[in-house]
């Protein structure tokens, strides 16, 4: 197979794969990085030459800046703990032998089909509606004055949302390393005296822990990103706005590109410290 | 003391009855050997009796107190399993210590029965290493150390060595036969390998369908078989059964040679057969040979060094204290 020719054959057809991910990556973020230097006001005189670190210090002095990261943080750890929490339960239930199972898992993943900005609108106009949501019918039913979810409760709203969307995926990992389970370890431990929760705790749940890592590992890459979920319900107020949202704000709302993009390489810089630390513990885990 | 009594016990999965009504003693410290074909009920049978299936009709008493509706752990049982079921993230002393955790005992004992399981069972210098790091020997013996510090009132072993390679498999034989002279504990061992059957055990019993064909002790077996079942099972190699006029002069359906009980000669004989295959063991060899009335091959034991070869013609004599006679159930003839 490896020939000359055959490399190289092999080089060119790859080619083509190779140069559009470079570009798709390189170019976006070669402009951020571009644009972060200078002042650029689109509708205030467009490119107006170099700045220096302005905007980085603009973005970071600014008031909106730390809460942005602390609600970034939030949403992420409520959801992770959620669907993790959840995730687990769900996956020993589905694991258990009964009639329909394959119904039930199937609909058991079904949200995650879904894309974020429609569920977030069935949740803001169905469910989460102070007027005609069916949580306010259920509130109602039970003579309770009903809530405005997305004012009130904003923040818990966000996270209940994206969990709903994220757990089929916890969901559907874990049940895969519950199944790979050797059921004769369990047995063993029932004959060693633990009782069923102590099986949990000392055989199931270090069995899943490389599982829990990977689902919070990609997990966190993906909700460090959100943002239809906030456009749709909120549109970043009531304390729901996280950095990436506040970077839309910067350029979209405020016309600032300039700033936009250093609040964007601060958002890369996050993630990556977030990825590397995620990783290195992955990495310890998957050792053994 | 562990003896452990079936009376009665059935079990059923759906409208399948795996096990018919089936009585069983096994007295205290003896080593039990379930032996039977793969899928005769022997491993359902065992853990019967660890209480990992319910049984559905009958009693299981062990020390005389009934245990059918005590859970697993109430038992005073220890199990080694075929996987060995090692716990695989924790060390090799944890996986010993966790039947003792969870029956919280105190740390001092905990450490105490540890290091003794350790240094009987040669795991000292391996007690703070994974599972995943240990040869399949080992593992198998942190198996059986995590069942022995409990000193349970009896041990069940469901086919422990099948996973070990054939030389491994020899020495954990005896190691094990050893511990239960040491430790003078009930064991009850289900196997399909009737040479693990002879060699380890004081009583086998022998299955077949959820059926016990026959109890006794190997020797007991191995001379009077109670049926053709257990005549042909029990023995390597198996042994010979001839139907036809040659089993009718001897008033019997069907009469059974083992292969060690017939003498080959060159010159004269009963019997007379052509060489097929001839394995040789250097110590043994065993023949195969063709053209015997009612029985095709009939294999026969000879020396390490007899001179035959493929095609040669052979004459047989058996010796007539050793023929065993069936009726046409299968049933022995005395």
């Amino acid at each position: 197979m490896a020939t000359k020719a055959s490399r190289s054959a092999a080089r060119l057809m790859m080619a083509p794969a190779v140069v559009l991910l470079l570009g798709w990556m390189l170019v976006p973020l070669i402009m951020t990085l571009w644009f972060s230097f200078r002042t650029y006001l689109p509708l205030r005189g467009g490119d107006q030459g170099w700045t220096g670190f302005d905007n980085y210090v603009r973005f970071v002095t600014s008031s909106a800046f730390w809460p942005a990261v602390q609600t970034t943080l939030i949403i992420v750890v409520g959801v992770l703990i959620i669907t993790v929490v959840l995730g687990v339960l769900l996956a020993m239930l589905l694991d258990q032998p009964m009639w329909g199972q394959g119904v039930v898992r199937i609909l058991v993943i079904a949200p995650f089909f879904v894309m974020p900005t429609v569920s977030a609108l069935v949740w803001k106009n169905m469910f989460m509606d102070p007027v005609n949501g069916l949580f306010a019918h259920l509130w109602r039913f039970f003579g309770a004055e009903p809530i405005s979810w997305l004012s009130d409760a904003a923040m818990p709203s966000i996270i209940m949302i994206v969990s709903w969307q994220w757990l089929p995926f916890a969901t559907l990992i874990l049940l895969t390393a519950i199944q790979s389970l050797d059921s004769e370890q369990l047995e063993a431990a029932e004959m060693d005296g633990a009782p069923k929760l102590k099986q949990f705790y000392y055989i199931i749940l270090p069995h899943l822990g490389r599982a829990i890592t990977i689902v919070i590992l990609i997990q966190t890459i993906f909700l460090l990103a959100i943002f239809a979920e906030i456009f749709v319900t909120t549109g970043g107020a009531f304390g729901t706005r996280t950095l990436s949202y506040l970077i839309f704000q910067r350029v979209l709302e405020s016309q600032n590109v300039g700033l936009g993009s250093a609040g964007g390489v601060y958002a890369i810089i996050l993630a990556n410290i977030v990825a590397i630390f995620l990783m290195r513990i992955v990495g310890k885990n998957l050792d053994n | 003391m562990g003896q452990i009594q079936l009376k009665q016990v059935t079990k059923s999965f759906g409208d399948v009855q795996v096990i018919p009504p089936l009585d069983l003693t096994i007295e205290d410290g003896e080593f039990t050997v379930f032996v039977g074909p793969s899928g005769c009920g022997k491993s359902t049978l065992l853990r019967l009796i660890a209480g990992l299936e319910d049984i559905t009709t009958g009693h299981i008493e062990i020390d005389g107190t009934d245990a059918t509706a005590l859970v697993p752990a109430k038992r005073g049982l220890a199990m080694v399993f075929q996987s060995y079921a090692l716990y695989p993230h924790m060390t090799v002393r944890k996986n010993i210590a966790f039947p003792l955790r969870m029956a919280k005992m105190d740390q001092a004992e905990i450490d105490k029965r540890v290091e003794g399981a350790a240094s009987v069972l040669n795991l000292t210098d391996y007690l703070d290493r994974r599972p995943g790091q240990l040869s399949g020997g080992q593992r198998q013996r942190v198996a059986i150390g995590r069942a022995i510090v409990r000193e349970p009132s009896a041990f069940l072993f469901d086919e422990p060595l099948s996973n070990l390679d054939a030389a491994l498999r020899v020495g954990m034989r005896m190691e094990i036969s050893e511990l239960h002279k040491k430790l003078d504990t009930t064991m009850i061992y289900v196997t399909h390998d009737q040479v693990e059957a002879m060699t380890m055990a004081d009583k086998i019993v022998v299955l077949q369908a959820g059926v016990i064909e026959q109890v006794g002790s190997p020797l007991e077996l191995y001379r009077n078989p109670r049926n053709i079942f257990v005549a042909g099972f029990i023995g390597s190699p198996r042994m010979n059964f001839i139907e036809g006029p040659e089993a009718a002069s001897h008033n019997a359906h069907t009469i059974g040679i083992r292969p060690e009980h017939i003498e080959v000669s060159t010159t004269a004989g009963h019997w007379e057969g052509t060489v097929g295959v001839a394995e040789r063991l250097g110590s043994d060899t065993f023949i195969h040979i063709h053209g015997v009335p009612g029985c095709d091959p009939m294999t026969v034991r000879a020396g390490g060094d007899v001179a035959v070869k493929h095609g040669d013609t052979v004459y047989l004599t058996p010796d007539a204290t050793q023929i065993h006679k069936f009726d046409a159930e299968g049933l022995r003839i005395a």
